[in-house]
Protein backbone atom coordinates (compact mmCIF):
# COMPACT_ATOMS: atom_id res chain seq x y z
CA UNK A 1 0.00 0.00 0.00
CA UNK A 2 2.99 2.34 -0.11
CA UNK A 3 2.88 5.20 -2.53
CA UNK A 4 5.90 3.98 -4.53
CA UNK A 5 5.02 0.90 -6.56
CA UNK A 6 7.74 -1.60 -7.41
CA UNK A 7 6.67 -1.58 -11.02
CA UNK A 8 7.85 1.35 -13.09
CA UNK A 9 4.52 1.53 -14.87
CA UNK A 10 2.32 3.35 -12.38
CA UNK A 11 -0.87 2.15 -14.03
CA UNK A 12 -0.36 -1.54 -13.25
CA UNK A 13 -1.75 -2.34 -9.79
CA UNK A 14 0.61 -4.18 -7.50
CA UNK A 15 -0.08 -7.91 -7.19
CA UNK A 16 1.39 -8.98 -3.91
CA UNK A 17 0.37 -11.28 -1.08
CA UNK A 18 -0.62 -9.03 1.82
CA UNK A 19 1.00 -9.45 5.21
CA UNK A 20 -0.84 -12.06 7.26
CA UNK A 21 -1.67 -10.90 10.76
CA UNK A 22 -1.76 -14.34 12.35
CA UNK A 23 -1.86 -13.12 15.94
CA UNK A 24 -4.79 -10.87 15.16
CA UNK A 25 -6.73 -13.61 13.43
CA UNK A 26 -6.22 -16.20 16.16
CA UNK A 27 -7.05 -13.84 18.99
CA UNK A 28 -10.07 -12.63 17.03
CA UNK A 29 -11.40 -16.18 16.83
CA UNK A 30 -10.87 -16.67 20.57
CA UNK A 31 -12.66 -13.43 21.45
CA UNK A 32 -15.53 -14.30 19.13
CA UNK A 33 -15.86 -17.77 20.66
CA UNK A 34 -15.90 -16.31 24.16
CA UNK A 35 -18.57 -13.82 23.11
CA UNK A 36 -20.76 -16.54 21.61
CA UNK A 37 -20.35 -18.64 24.75
CA UNK A 38 -21.31 -15.69 26.92
CA UNK A 39 -24.38 -14.85 24.85
CA UNK A 40 -25.41 -18.50 24.88
CA UNK A 41 -24.99 -18.66 28.66
CA UNK A 42 -27.06 -15.54 29.12
CA UNK A 43 -29.75 -16.50 26.63
CA UNK A 44 -30.26 -19.99 27.99
CA UNK A 45 -29.83 -19.15 31.65
CA UNK A 46 -32.88 -20.34 33.56
CA UNK A 47 -32.18 -17.84 36.31
CA UNK A 48 -32.76 -14.94 33.95
CA UNK A 49 -36.32 -14.27 32.89
CA UNK A 50 -36.29 -12.36 29.62
CA UNK A 51 -40.01 -11.79 29.69
CA UNK A 52 -39.60 -9.72 32.87
CA UNK A 53 -37.03 -7.53 31.13
CA UNK A 54 -39.25 -7.10 28.11
CA UNK A 55 -42.31 -6.36 30.23
CA UNK A 56 -40.56 -3.72 32.32
CA UNK A 57 -38.34 -2.02 29.76
CA UNK A 58 -41.18 0.24 28.64
CA UNK A 59 -43.33 -0.15 31.73
CA UNK A 60 -44.84 3.04 33.19
CA UNK A 61 -42.83 2.82 36.43
CA UNK A 62 -39.51 2.49 34.61
CA UNK A 63 -40.43 5.26 32.17
CA UNK A 64 -41.33 7.60 35.02
CA UNK A 65 -37.95 6.82 36.58
CA UNK A 66 -36.28 7.40 33.25
CA UNK A 67 -37.94 10.79 33.02
CA UNK A 68 -36.68 11.73 36.49
CA UNK A 69 -33.16 10.62 35.57
CA UNK A 70 -33.20 12.67 32.38
CA UNK A 71 -34.59 15.79 34.03
CA UNK A 72 -32.19 15.46 36.96
CA UNK A 73 -29.29 15.12 34.54
CA UNK A 74 -30.33 18.05 32.35
CA UNK A 75 -31.21 20.39 35.24
CA UNK A 76 -28.10 19.50 37.24
CA UNK A 77 -25.94 20.08 34.17
CA UNK A 78 -27.60 23.45 33.55
CA UNK A 79 -26.96 24.46 37.17
CA UNK A 80 -23.43 23.05 36.91
CA UNK A 81 -22.55 24.86 33.68
CA UNK A 82 -24.05 28.18 34.80
CA UNK A 83 -22.27 27.95 38.14
CA UNK A 84 -19.09 26.69 36.48
CA UNK A 85 -18.87 29.63 34.07
CA UNK A 86 -19.63 32.14 36.84
CA UNK A 87 -17.14 30.63 39.26
CA UNK A 88 -14.44 30.29 36.59
CA UNK A 89 -14.79 33.97 35.66
CA UNK A 90 -14.74 34.88 39.36
CA UNK A 91 -11.67 32.72 39.88
CA UNK A 92 -9.82 34.65 37.16
CA UNK A 93 -11.03 38.05 38.35
CA UNK A 94 -8.53 40.51 39.82
CA UNK A 95 -11.10 41.19 42.55
CA UNK A 96 -9.71 39.36 45.58
CA UNK A 97 -13.05 38.80 47.29
CA UNK A 98 -14.61 37.16 44.23
CA UNK A 99 -11.47 35.19 43.64
CA UNK A 100 -11.34 33.79 47.17
CA UNK A 101 -15.06 32.98 47.27
CA UNK A 102 -14.68 31.02 44.04
CA UNK A 103 -11.60 29.24 45.35
CA UNK A 104 -13.39 28.32 48.59
CA UNK A 105 -16.41 26.96 46.73
CA UNK A 106 -14.27 24.76 44.49
CA UNK A 107 -12.27 23.57 47.46
CA UNK A 108 -15.33 22.59 49.51
CA UNK A 109 -17.39 20.96 46.79
CA UNK A 110 -14.59 19.06 45.13
CA UNK A 111 -13.22 18.02 48.50
CA UNK A 112 -16.28 16.12 49.73
CA UNK A 113 -17.93 13.08 48.14
CA UNK A 114 -21.07 13.86 46.20
CA UNK A 115 -22.84 11.09 48.12
CA UNK A 116 -22.16 12.94 51.36
CA UNK A 117 -23.33 16.21 49.81
CA UNK A 118 -26.60 14.58 48.72
CA UNK A 119 -27.21 13.28 52.22
CA UNK A 120 -26.38 16.67 53.72
CA UNK A 121 -28.91 18.47 51.50
CA UNK A 122 -31.53 15.82 52.15
CA UNK A 123 -31.05 16.15 55.90
CA UNK A 124 -30.84 19.93 55.90
CA UNK A 125 -33.92 20.10 58.13
CA UNK A 126 -31.88 18.67 61.00
CA UNK A 127 -29.70 21.77 60.85
CA UNK A 128 -32.08 24.48 59.63
CA UNK A 129 -35.62 23.39 60.51
CA UNK A 130 -37.05 26.50 58.85
CA UNK A 131 -35.80 28.47 55.84
CA UNK A 132 -36.35 32.21 55.39
CA UNK A 133 -36.76 35.17 57.68
CA UNK A 134 -39.25 35.40 60.53
CA UNK A 135 -42.81 35.14 59.33
CA UNK A 136 -41.79 34.49 55.76
CA UNK A 137 -40.13 31.22 56.67
CA UNK A 138 -41.01 27.85 55.25
CA UNK A 139 -40.63 24.41 56.70
CA UNK A 140 -37.36 23.03 55.31
CA UNK A 141 -38.78 19.59 54.62
CA UNK A 142 -41.49 21.01 52.34
CA UNK A 143 -38.93 23.01 50.34
CA UNK A 144 -36.15 20.46 50.13
CA UNK A 145 -37.88 17.44 48.67
CA UNK A 146 -35.84 14.45 47.56
CA UNK A 147 -35.80 15.87 44.04
CA UNK A 148 -34.65 19.33 45.15
CA UNK A 149 -31.99 17.82 47.41
CA UNK A 150 -30.80 15.70 44.49
CA UNK A 151 -30.69 18.75 42.24
CA UNK A 152 -28.76 20.82 44.78
CA UNK A 153 -26.34 18.03 45.56
CA UNK A 154 -25.60 17.11 41.94
CA UNK A 155 -25.71 20.65 40.53
CA UNK A 156 -23.49 22.30 43.12
CA UNK A 157 -20.98 19.47 42.96
CA UNK A 158 -20.96 19.66 39.17
CA UNK A 159 -20.45 23.43 39.31
CA UNK A 160 -17.14 22.98 41.09
CA UNK A 161 -15.84 20.56 38.46
CA UNK A 162 -17.18 22.64 35.56
CA UNK A 163 -15.52 25.74 37.00
CA UNK A 164 -12.13 24.11 36.65
CA UNK A 165 -12.92 22.90 33.13
CA UNK A 166 -14.11 26.35 32.05
CA UNK A 167 -11.12 28.01 33.69
CA UNK A 168 -8.81 25.74 31.71
CA UNK A 169 -10.70 26.63 28.54
CA UNK A 170 -10.46 30.36 29.20
CA UNK A 171 -6.73 30.12 29.88
CA UNK A 172 -6.26 28.24 26.61
CA UNK A 173 -7.40 31.27 24.58
CA UNK A 174 -4.48 33.37 23.38
CA UNK A 175 -4.00 36.52 25.45
CA UNK A 176 -3.75 38.55 22.24
CA UNK A 177 -7.48 37.99 21.68
CA UNK A 178 -8.59 39.79 24.81
CA UNK A 179 -5.89 42.39 24.30
CA UNK A 180 -7.24 43.18 20.84
CA UNK A 181 -10.74 43.48 22.30
CA UNK A 182 -9.46 45.83 25.02
CA UNK A 183 -7.67 47.95 22.43
CA UNK A 184 -10.98 48.36 20.61
CA UNK A 185 -12.55 49.73 23.76
CA UNK A 186 -14.59 46.65 24.61
CA UNK A 187 -15.39 46.17 28.26
CA UNK A 188 -14.36 43.16 30.27
CA UNK A 189 -17.79 41.53 30.27
CA UNK A 190 -18.20 41.83 26.49
CA UNK A 191 -14.70 40.58 25.93
CA UNK A 192 -15.36 37.54 28.09
CA UNK A 193 -18.71 36.62 26.56
CA UNK A 194 -18.13 37.58 22.93
CA UNK A 195 -14.44 36.84 22.43
CA UNK A 196 -12.94 34.56 25.07
CA UNK A 197 -15.71 32.13 26.03
CA UNK A 198 -16.81 31.28 22.45
CA UNK A 199 -13.23 30.31 21.68
CA UNK A 200 -12.80 28.51 24.98
CA UNK A 201 -15.81 26.35 24.09
CA UNK A 202 -13.71 24.30 21.69
CA UNK A 203 -11.55 23.22 24.60
CA UNK A 204 -14.44 22.99 27.07
CA UNK A 205 -16.85 20.83 25.03
CA UNK A 206 -15.01 17.46 25.07
CA UNK A 207 -14.57 17.31 28.87
CA UNK A 208 -18.08 18.71 29.25
CA UNK A 209 -19.38 15.74 27.26
CA UNK A 210 -17.59 13.48 29.68
CA UNK A 211 -19.17 15.35 32.57
CA UNK A 212 -22.62 14.87 31.03
CA UNK A 213 -22.10 11.13 30.77
CA UNK A 214 -20.69 10.97 34.28
CA UNK A 215 -23.70 12.97 35.48
CA UNK A 216 -26.13 10.57 33.80
CA UNK A 217 -24.67 7.75 35.79
CA UNK A 218 -24.10 9.77 38.95
CA UNK A 219 -27.84 10.46 39.19
CA UNK A 220 -28.20 6.84 40.29
CA UNK A 221 -26.70 7.93 43.62
CA UNK A 222 -29.89 9.79 44.45
CA UNK A 223 -31.42 6.37 45.14
CA UNK A 224 -29.99 6.74 48.66
CA UNK A 225 -32.28 9.70 49.36
CA UNK A 226 -35.20 7.88 47.74
CA UNK A 227 -35.54 10.22 44.78
CA UNK A 228 -37.62 8.31 42.21
CA UNK A 229 -34.95 7.98 39.48
CA UNK A 230 -34.42 5.10 37.08
CA UNK A 231 -32.42 2.90 39.44
CA UNK A 232 -34.74 3.65 42.33
CA UNK A 233 -37.81 2.70 40.27
CA UNK A 234 -36.10 -0.51 39.12
CA UNK A 235 -35.35 -1.40 42.72
CA UNK A 236 -38.89 -0.60 43.81
CA UNK A 237 -40.19 -3.08 41.25
CA UNK A 238 -37.66 -5.77 42.14
CA UNK A 239 -38.42 -5.40 45.84
CA UNK A 240 -41.93 -6.48 44.97
CA UNK A 241 -41.27 -9.23 42.39
CA UNK A 242 -37.70 -10.24 43.40
CA UNK A 243 -36.42 -10.21 39.81
CA UNK A 244 -33.37 -8.25 40.97
CA UNK A 245 -30.99 -9.06 38.13
CA UNK A 246 -33.57 -8.53 35.42
CA UNK A 247 -34.45 -5.06 36.61
CA UNK A 248 -30.81 -4.09 36.95
CA UNK A 249 -30.43 -5.09 33.30
CA UNK A 250 -33.44 -2.96 32.40
CA UNK A 251 -31.80 0.01 34.11
CA UNK A 252 -28.47 -0.72 32.42
CA UNK A 253 -30.07 -0.82 28.98
CA UNK A 254 -31.54 2.63 29.54
CA UNK A 255 -28.31 4.07 30.94
CA UNK A 256 -26.44 2.73 27.91
CA UNK A 257 -29.01 4.22 25.55
CA UNK A 258 -28.78 7.62 27.25
CA UNK A 259 -24.99 7.74 27.23
CA UNK A 260 -24.97 6.77 23.56
CA UNK A 261 -27.28 9.66 22.74
CA UNK A 262 -25.12 12.08 24.77
CA UNK A 263 -22.03 10.95 22.91
CA UNK A 264 -23.73 11.77 19.61
CA UNK A 265 -24.75 15.21 20.89
CA UNK A 266 -21.18 15.82 22.06
CA UNK A 267 -19.83 15.01 18.61
CA UNK A 268 -22.21 17.49 16.99
CA UNK A 269 -21.28 20.24 19.44
CA UNK A 270 -17.56 19.66 18.90
CA UNK A 271 -18.06 20.16 15.21
CA UNK A 272 -20.09 23.31 15.77
CA UNK A 273 -17.43 24.98 17.90
CA UNK A 274 -14.54 24.02 15.65
CA UNK A 275 -15.53 26.99 13.45
CA UNK A 276 -12.60 29.07 12.35
CA UNK A 277 -10.07 26.45 13.32
CA UNK A 278 -8.00 25.44 10.34
CA UNK A 279 -8.03 21.92 9.07
CA UNK A 280 -10.88 20.30 10.96
CA UNK A 281 -13.91 20.87 8.77
CA UNK A 282 -12.21 20.29 5.40
CA UNK A 283 -10.67 17.05 6.58
CA UNK A 284 -13.99 15.71 7.78
CA UNK A 285 -15.45 16.48 4.38
CA UNK A 286 -12.59 14.77 2.64
CA UNK A 287 -13.09 11.62 4.67
CA UNK A 288 -16.79 11.56 3.81
CA UNK A 289 -16.02 12.12 0.15
CA UNK A 290 -13.60 9.23 0.20
CA UNK A 291 -16.12 6.98 1.84
CA UNK A 292 -18.61 7.53 -0.96
CA UNK A 293 -19.09 4.49 -3.16
CA UNK A 294 -17.47 4.71 -6.58
CA UNK A 295 -14.70 6.96 -5.30
CA UNK A 296 -11.35 6.06 -6.80
CA UNK A 297 -8.37 7.26 -4.83
CA UNK A 298 -5.70 8.74 -7.00
CA UNK A 299 -2.24 8.57 -5.43
CA UNK A 300 -1.16 11.65 -7.37
CA UNK A 301 -3.61 14.14 -5.88
CA UNK A 302 -3.74 12.96 -2.31
CA UNK A 303 -0.98 14.11 0.04
CA UNK A 304 1.07 11.58 1.95
CA UNK A 305 -0.38 12.51 5.33
CA UNK A 306 -3.81 11.16 4.54
CA UNK A 307 -5.39 9.51 7.56
CA UNK A 308 -5.85 5.77 7.49
CA UNK A 309 -9.63 6.09 7.35
CA UNK A 310 -9.45 7.50 3.85
CA UNK A 311 -7.50 4.60 2.56
CA UNK A 312 -9.89 2.04 3.92
CA UNK A 313 -12.78 3.98 2.45
CA UNK A 314 -11.06 4.23 -0.92
CA UNK A 315 -10.12 0.60 -1.03
CA UNK A 316 -13.66 -0.47 -0.28
CA UNK A 317 -15.09 1.26 -3.31
CA UNK B 1 -0.53 69.91 11.83
CA UNK B 2 -0.19 71.96 14.98
CA UNK B 3 -2.10 70.66 17.99
CA UNK B 4 -0.46 67.80 19.90
CA UNK B 5 -2.26 64.44 19.73
CA UNK B 6 0.02 62.64 22.15
CA UNK B 7 2.21 64.26 24.78
CA UNK B 8 4.65 62.26 26.85
CA UNK B 9 6.57 63.91 29.67
CA UNK B 10 9.22 62.01 31.52
CA UNK B 11 7.44 58.67 31.12
CA UNK B 12 8.89 55.80 33.16
CA UNK B 13 7.96 52.14 33.12
CA UNK B 14 9.49 49.10 34.78
CA UNK B 15 8.72 45.41 34.60
CA UNK B 16 9.85 44.12 37.96
CA UNK B 17 13.39 45.35 38.41
CA UNK B 18 13.96 46.05 34.75
CA UNK B 19 13.40 49.66 33.79
CA UNK B 20 12.11 49.62 30.22
CA UNK B 21 11.30 53.31 29.77
CA UNK B 22 13.68 55.75 31.44
CA UNK B 23 12.01 59.11 31.05
CA UNK B 24 10.51 59.52 27.59
CA UNK B 25 9.61 63.02 26.37
CA UNK B 26 7.83 63.03 23.05
CA UNK B 27 5.15 64.96 21.24
CA UNK B 28 3.06 63.59 18.38
CA UNK B 29 1.20 66.22 16.38
CA UNK B 30 -2.19 65.74 14.81
CA UNK B 31 -1.94 64.31 11.31
CA UNK B 32 1.64 63.23 11.79
CA UNK B 33 3.06 59.86 10.79
CA UNK B 34 5.35 59.25 13.72
CA UNK B 35 7.83 56.38 13.39
CA UNK B 36 9.59 54.68 16.27
CA UNK B 37 12.77 52.85 15.43
CA UNK B 38 15.23 50.96 17.55
CA UNK B 39 16.71 47.60 18.43
CA UNK B 40 14.49 45.03 20.14
CA UNK B 41 14.22 45.66 23.83
CA UNK B 42 14.63 49.39 23.37
CA UNK B 43 11.15 50.03 24.83
CA UNK B 44 9.43 51.27 21.69
CA UNK B 45 6.62 48.69 21.78
CA UNK B 46 6.16 49.25 25.49
CA UNK B 47 5.84 52.99 24.93
CA UNK B 48 3.24 52.35 22.24
CA UNK B 49 1.26 50.11 24.59
CA UNK B 50 1.34 52.79 27.28
CA UNK B 51 -0.47 55.19 24.95
CA UNK B 52 -3.68 53.15 25.11
CA UNK B 53 -3.01 52.02 28.66
CA UNK B 54 -2.38 48.37 27.83
CA UNK B 55 0.62 49.03 30.06
CA UNK B 56 0.35 51.44 32.93
CA UNK B 57 3.12 53.98 33.37
CA UNK B 58 4.98 54.25 36.69
CA UNK B 59 5.93 57.91 36.56
CA UNK B 60 5.51 60.95 34.34
CA UNK B 61 2.55 62.19 32.36
CA UNK B 62 1.06 60.80 29.21
CA UNK B 63 -1.92 62.36 27.51
CA UNK B 64 -3.86 61.75 24.32
CA UNK B 65 -5.82 64.61 22.79
CA UNK B 66 -5.45 66.64 25.97
CA UNK B 67 -6.71 63.82 28.24
CA UNK B 68 -4.46 62.02 30.69
CA UNK B 69 -4.25 58.31 29.89
CA UNK B 70 -5.64 56.16 32.70
CA UNK B 71 -6.02 59.02 35.19
CA UNK B 72 -8.17 62.04 35.83
CA UNK B 73 -6.82 65.23 37.32
CA UNK B 74 -8.97 67.27 39.63
CA UNK B 75 -7.72 70.12 41.81
CA UNK B 76 -4.14 69.08 41.39
CA UNK B 77 -4.82 65.48 42.44
CA UNK B 78 -4.67 62.40 40.24
CA UNK B 79 -7.51 59.89 40.35
CA UNK B 80 -7.11 56.53 38.72
CA UNK B 81 -9.77 55.83 36.10
CA UNK B 82 -11.76 52.65 36.59
CA UNK B 83 -11.77 49.83 34.08
CA UNK B 84 -14.78 51.05 32.11
CA UNK B 85 -13.46 54.59 31.85
CA UNK B 86 -10.18 53.25 30.53
CA UNK B 87 -12.12 51.18 27.98
CA UNK B 88 -13.97 54.32 26.91
CA UNK B 89 -10.68 56.15 26.42
CA UNK B 90 -9.45 53.38 24.15
CA UNK B 91 -12.40 53.66 21.77
CA UNK B 92 -10.77 56.50 19.87
CA UNK B 93 -7.36 54.86 19.61
CA UNK B 94 -6.95 52.10 17.06
CA UNK B 95 -4.25 49.50 17.48
CA UNK B 96 -2.70 47.03 15.06
CA UNK B 97 -0.65 44.19 16.52
CA UNK B 98 2.37 42.32 15.28
CA UNK B 99 0.48 39.02 15.52
CA UNK B 100 -2.75 40.46 14.00
CA UNK B 101 -4.91 39.09 16.84
CA UNK B 102 -8.00 38.77 14.70
CA UNK B 103 -10.88 37.11 16.52
CA UNK B 104 -10.42 33.54 15.34
CA UNK B 105 -14.06 32.47 15.67
CA UNK B 106 -15.41 35.29 13.51
CA UNK B 107 -15.29 35.99 9.80
CA UNK B 108 -13.36 38.98 8.47
CA UNK B 109 -16.59 40.96 8.23
CA UNK B 110 -17.68 40.03 11.75
CA UNK B 111 -14.27 41.06 13.05
CA UNK B 112 -14.70 44.51 11.56
CA UNK B 113 -18.33 44.84 12.68
CA UNK B 114 -17.98 43.74 16.28
CA UNK B 115 -16.59 46.80 18.06
CA UNK B 116 -18.85 49.47 16.50
CA UNK B 117 -21.87 47.39 17.46
CA UNK B 118 -20.65 46.34 20.89
CA UNK B 119 -18.94 49.55 21.97
CA UNK B 120 -20.66 52.32 20.03
CA UNK B 121 -24.04 50.55 19.88
CA UNK B 122 -24.57 51.55 16.27
CA UNK B 123 -27.31 49.82 14.23
CA UNK B 124 -26.23 46.67 12.44
CA UNK B 125 -27.13 47.76 8.90
CA UNK B 126 -25.10 50.95 9.17
CA UNK B 127 -22.14 49.11 10.71
CA UNK B 128 -22.22 46.45 8.03
CA UNK B 129 -22.19 48.98 5.23
CA UNK B 130 -19.27 50.83 6.80
CA UNK B 131 -17.43 47.57 7.40
CA UNK B 132 -17.81 46.52 3.77
CA UNK B 133 -16.49 49.90 2.65
CA UNK B 134 -13.47 49.46 4.91
CA UNK B 135 -12.80 45.94 3.63
CA UNK B 136 -13.01 47.33 0.13
CA UNK B 137 -10.55 50.04 1.08
CA UNK B 138 -8.00 47.43 2.22
CA UNK B 139 -8.77 45.40 -0.91
CA UNK B 140 -10.52 42.48 0.79
CA UNK B 141 -14.21 42.92 0.01
CA UNK B 142 -14.23 39.48 -1.65
CA UNK B 143 -12.77 37.83 1.46
CA UNK B 144 -15.42 39.19 3.86
CA UNK B 145 -16.89 35.78 4.69
CA UNK B 146 -13.58 34.03 5.32
CA UNK B 147 -12.29 33.12 8.75
CA UNK B 148 -8.84 34.42 9.77
CA UNK B 149 -7.33 30.93 9.45
CA UNK B 150 -8.31 30.92 5.78
CA UNK B 151 -6.48 34.19 5.07
CA UNK B 152 -2.79 34.86 4.46
CA UNK B 153 -0.83 36.88 6.99
CA UNK B 154 -0.96 40.00 4.85
CA UNK B 155 -4.71 39.67 4.39
CA UNK B 156 -5.18 39.14 8.12
CA UNK B 157 -3.21 42.26 8.91
CA UNK B 158 -5.27 44.28 6.44
CA UNK B 159 -8.47 43.01 8.07
CA UNK B 160 -6.95 44.02 11.43
CA UNK B 161 -6.38 47.54 10.11
CA UNK B 162 -9.96 47.68 8.83
CA UNK B 163 -11.16 46.46 12.22
CA UNK B 164 -9.31 49.27 13.98
CA UNK B 165 -10.57 51.86 11.50
CA UNK B 166 -14.17 50.73 12.05
CA UNK B 167 -14.15 52.63 15.35
CA UNK B 168 -13.27 55.83 13.48
CA UNK B 169 -10.23 56.45 15.67
CA UNK B 170 -8.42 59.75 15.88
CA UNK B 171 -5.11 58.00 16.41
CA UNK B 172 -3.73 54.71 15.08
CA UNK B 173 -0.99 52.70 16.80
CA UNK B 174 0.97 50.15 14.77
CA UNK B 175 3.09 47.69 16.73
CA UNK B 176 5.54 46.20 14.21
CA UNK B 177 2.69 45.48 11.79
CA UNK B 178 4.85 43.70 9.20
CA UNK B 179 7.33 41.84 11.40
CA UNK B 180 5.38 38.58 11.43
CA UNK B 181 4.79 38.56 7.67
CA UNK B 182 6.49 36.66 4.88
CA UNK B 183 8.61 39.12 2.89
CA UNK B 184 6.37 39.04 -0.18
CA UNK B 185 3.33 40.03 1.91
CA UNK B 186 4.88 43.10 3.55
CA UNK B 187 4.18 45.37 0.59
CA UNK B 188 0.39 44.98 0.59
CA UNK B 189 0.18 45.98 4.26
CA UNK B 190 2.51 48.96 3.81
CA UNK B 191 0.40 50.10 0.85
CA UNK B 192 -2.68 50.20 3.06
CA UNK B 193 -0.77 52.13 5.70
CA UNK B 194 0.56 54.58 3.12
CA UNK B 195 -2.97 55.15 1.88
CA UNK B 196 -4.07 55.76 5.46
CA UNK B 197 -1.26 58.26 6.00
CA UNK B 198 -2.29 60.10 2.85
CA UNK B 199 -5.82 60.44 4.22
CA UNK B 200 -4.41 62.48 7.12
CA UNK B 201 -4.63 59.92 9.92
CA UNK B 202 -2.38 60.47 12.92
CA UNK B 203 -0.24 57.34 13.12
CA UNK B 204 2.41 56.10 15.50
CA UNK B 205 4.32 53.27 13.88
CA UNK B 206 6.84 50.99 15.54
CA UNK B 207 8.64 49.49 12.60
CA UNK B 208 11.79 48.03 11.13
CA UNK B 209 10.79 49.12 7.64
CA UNK B 210 13.33 51.86 7.05
CA UNK B 211 12.02 52.60 3.56
CA UNK B 212 8.51 53.12 4.87
CA UNK B 213 9.79 55.46 7.59
CA UNK B 214 11.75 57.46 5.06
CA UNK B 215 9.00 57.77 2.47
CA UNK B 216 5.86 58.02 4.56
CA UNK B 217 7.06 59.17 7.98
CA UNK B 218 6.91 62.82 9.02
CA UNK B 219 8.95 62.34 12.13
CA UNK B 220 11.33 59.62 13.24
CA UNK B 221 12.45 58.74 16.73
CA UNK B 222 15.34 56.42 17.45
CA UNK B 223 15.12 54.71 20.83
CA UNK B 224 17.62 52.53 22.63
CA UNK B 225 17.59 51.02 26.15
CA UNK B 226 14.54 52.97 27.20
CA UNK B 227 15.64 56.45 26.14
CA UNK B 228 15.12 58.59 23.06
CA UNK B 229 18.53 58.77 21.43
CA UNK B 230 17.66 61.15 18.64
CA UNK B 231 14.75 62.34 16.57
CA UNK B 232 13.89 64.53 13.64
CA UNK B 233 12.83 64.39 10.03
CA UNK B 234 13.26 60.78 8.82
CA UNK B 235 15.54 61.76 5.98
CA UNK B 236 17.91 63.63 8.30
CA UNK B 237 18.05 60.94 10.96
CA UNK B 238 18.49 58.13 8.46
CA UNK B 239 21.07 59.77 6.21
CA UNK B 240 22.91 61.79 8.79
CA UNK B 241 22.60 60.19 12.24
CA UNK B 242 24.29 62.22 14.98
CA UNK B 243 24.71 59.56 17.62
CA UNK B 244 26.96 56.58 17.52
CA UNK B 245 24.21 54.21 18.67
CA UNK B 246 21.97 55.30 15.81
CA UNK B 247 24.85 54.93 13.39
CA UNK B 248 25.60 51.40 14.59
CA UNK B 249 21.96 50.37 14.39
CA UNK B 250 21.45 51.83 10.93
CA UNK B 251 24.62 50.28 9.61
CA UNK B 252 23.19 46.90 10.57
CA UNK B 253 19.73 47.28 9.12
CA UNK B 254 20.31 49.40 6.03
Amino acid sequence: MSGQPASTDAKTPIRAIPVRHWGQQISGVIVLAALVAFIYAVATNENLDWSVIAANLFGPTILSGLWVTISLTVLSMIIGVALGVTVAVMRLSPNRVLNSVAGGYIWAFRGTPVLVQLLLWFNLALFFPRLGFGEFGLDTNTVITAFVAALLGLGLNEGAYMAEIVRGGILSVDHGQSEAASALGMRRRSTMFKIVLPQAMRVIIPPMGNELITMLKMTSLVTVIAAPDLLNRAQVISSRNFYIFELLIVASIWYLALTTVSTLIQMRLEKRFARGVAGIAPRRRRILRNLKPGRVTSPVREPADRPDVDRKGGAGS
Amino acid sequence: MSTPMVTAENVHKSFGHVEVLKGIDLEVRTGQVFCLLGPSGSGKSTFLRCINHLERIDAGRLSVDGQLVGYRERAGKLYERNENEVADQRRDIGMVFQRFNLFAHMTALQNVMLAPMDVRRLPKAEVKEHAMRLLERVGLADQAQKYPSQLSGGQQQRVAIARALAMKPKLMLFDEPTSALDPELVGEVLDVMRDLADSGMTMIVVTHEIAFAREVGDHLVFMDSGVVVEQGAPRDVLTNPQHRRTQTFLSKVL
